[in-house]
């Protein structure tokens, strides 16, 4: 049973990968001019012959389905195309940067888990009073606050006035540290950062927190604990906690797009150099083939993101069967 | 209680329409209040706040007051363009969905988990990039990310309106379909519906400014993301040339977000605060 329901989630992504894909070809020529237009642009020379040539180096000459084709197949085999710009191949470029966005990432989301659970669960111990007010109020600021902004905000008062943090980059210029040094530098370089992504979650997770703790605490079996005569405190971590913390791992997968968003503002504003920095730098440079490229990997890391959740998830749940 | 009785009966409501009210106000009036338009030069660059020039000048000397009258204008239109179209689709695609149920509904369900799966941030992006930047292609792109959350809603009141007496009533009547849908179950639809519109409106304006802040924005116009990104040089030196645009997303995604409290409470007495 429960391997066809892997089995399921398994297609369903590759699915999703295929369409995502097929966009891009969509987007690709939706766009008025094609390539060769493009780097005869660049090359700042476009006779008629110069740009035929081009056309049939590239297979632009060919009908569309064909191109498709070329194009799918091409992805299938990791050959996200080359970059207009650096003339390097798209996918090396991506995956020299790509761990250092799913370091910012994953610190993100476990700072704001761990921060996020903890003030839910306080919130929720003594709901309307004045701690629970200050935690959704926070919650709501977080909501209206346009993330790149509150970044910026963030280098203002902690790197600009404070001079406590680095603002920019992962690591300080020119230090070359090794070893632990390293580390303890980039630990620096992460937080604000790190910091402002993981704040509209931490929100997110503080009010889902909340509302199912509220919520788990009138079942029966949390009264039937608290009958055995098990203390407050056992009953709220054991038996109210660890249930109300089943729609976090639910949304989990979910967030994974919100967080890519996230990443690519925040990344910009503090340079650190992840695939958002990237993706802008593409964007001011025209750079197609690499905008793409970083659309179709992060789609799938995403897709991938959201399997592994789910697998996760129903082994760990029993509840969850193949409705889905 | 009537509704808007309830509506008003909470002052985070209240506060969010009268700051909303202001914020049109000023938009709309925004050529009667400034001789210059927003991308008039007046004087040296990066002058702080002060007589003569109230929020300060930016790094090429704009008036930044001006500045942020106009950047309402295009807060707004975007946040209710781009809400109206998603709700347009939505509402259309999830009522035939709902409805009919079946292929059609299979179908739409796997669109919206796809929507809901990919990174919609940057498929905005990647879309606005490759229609080249404008207000259109702003609203088109925001649109698309969005109008799969209310299709769900939709398909769901949809799906339990269906089979209520008053439907069945209107089927027995001779009624078409597209009669059944549009005056009997999409108005009894209605209140999830202009809740989720409400807070997509907030939403739909922090993508613009983050979309403009990106360098996506109309080059011709200047958004108050395009503000924010084109003082990032100088936020060491002139701290209002991004503290103060920020501050007016905030202010004005807040209003909008306290209305669609307001609407949900007002809207669904049952739940309460």
């Amino acid at each position: 049973m429960k391997l066809r329901y892997i089995g399921l989630r398994l297609v369903k992504t590759l699915l999703v990968t295929v369409v995502v894909v097929l966009l891009s070809f969509f987007l690709i020529h939706a766009v008025p001019g094609d390539a060769a237009t493009v780097m005869a642009g660049q090359a700042g020379y476009a006779d008629e012959t110069y740009m035929k040539n081009l056309r049939a180096e590239y297979g632009l000459d060919q009908p569309l389905p064909v191109q498709l084709w070329a194009y799918v197949g091409r992805v299938a085999h990791g050959d996200l195309g080359t970059s207009f710009v650096r003339r390097e191949k798209v996918l090396s470029i991506i995956m020299e940067r790509l761990p250092n966005t799913l370091l910012l990432d994953a610190f993100a989301l476990l700072a704001a888990a761990a921060g996020g659970i903890t003030l839910g669960a306080m919130a929720a111990r003594r709901p309307g009073s004045a701690g629970d007010s200050a935690v959704t109020t926070l919650a709501m600021l977080f909501y209206a606050v346009p993330q790149f902004w509150l970044g910026m905000m963030m280098v203002l008062v902690f790197a600009v006035w404070l001079n406590w943090l680095p603002p920019f980059g992962i690591e300080t210029m020119g230090a070359d540290y090794t070893g632990l040094a390293r580390i303890a530098d980039v630990a620096q370089h992460i937080i604000l950062p790190g910091v402002t992504l993981a704040l509209y979650f931490l929100a997110f997770y503080a009010r889902l927190t909340r509302t199912a703790m509220i919520e788990v605490a009138t079942l029966d079996f949390v009264k039937t604990a608290r009958a055995k005569g098990i203390s407050e405190r056992q009953v709220q971590r054991r038996h109210v906690l660890r249930n109300a913390l089943i729609p976090l791992v639910t949304y989990a997968g979910l967030q994974a797009s919100i967080l890519v968003g996230g990443s690519v503002l925040v990344e910009n504003v503090f340079s650190w150099p992840g695939i958002g920095t990237l993706a802008y730098q593409a964007v001011q440079a025209r750079d197609n083939p690499l905008l793409l490229g970083i659309f179709i990997v992060s789609s799938v890391l995403v897709c991938l993101f959201n399997l592994v959740t789910d697998i996760a998830y129903s082994l760990v749940d029993p509840r969850v069967e193949l409705s889905s | 209680m009537s509704f808007a009785a309830r509506f008003f009966s909470r002052p985070a409501t209240l506060f969010g329409f009268v700051v909303f009210a202001a914020i049109v106000t000023i938009a709309l009036a925004a050529p009667l209040l400034f001789a210059h338009g927003p991308m008039a030069i007046v004087g040296m660059p990066l002058r702080p706040p002060g007589p003569g020039l109230l929020a300060g000048s930016d790094v090429i000397g704009r008036d930044m007051a001006v500045g942020l009258a106009y950047g309402a204008r295009i807060s707004l239109l975007v946040g209710v363009a781009s809400t109206c179209c998603a709700v347009g689709i939505g509402v259309l695609l999830g009522a035939v969905a709902g409805y009919y149920g079946g292929l059609v509904d299979d179908l739409l369900m796997q669109i919206t988990e796809f929507f809901q799966i990919i990174p919609a941030f940057m498929l905005a992006m990647v879309l606005v990039a490759f229609l080249q930047p404008s207000l259109s292609s702003t609203v088109i792109g925001i649109t698309l990310i969005t109008w799969p959350q209310v299709a769900r809603v939709v398909r769901g009141q949809f799906l339990s309106l269906r089979s209520r007496e008053f439907v069945e009533a209107a089927r027995v009547l001779g009624m078409s379909d597209a009669r059944i849908i549009f005056t009997q179950v999409l108005p009894n639809a209605l209140p999830p519906i202009v809740v989720i519109s409400s807070m997509m409106v907030g939403n739909a304006i922090l993508t613009e400014s983050a979309l403009s802040f990106l360098g996506l924005g109309d080059p011709d116009l200047l958004s108050w993301g395009t503000m924010i990104g084109s003082s990032r040089v100088a936020m060491w030196v002139a701290w209002w040339t991004t503290v103060l645009p920020g501050v007016c997303i905030m202010v004005t995604v807040l209003a909008v977000n306290f209305i669609g409290d307001g609407l949900n409470d007002a809207l669904n007495p049952r739940r309460g605060c």
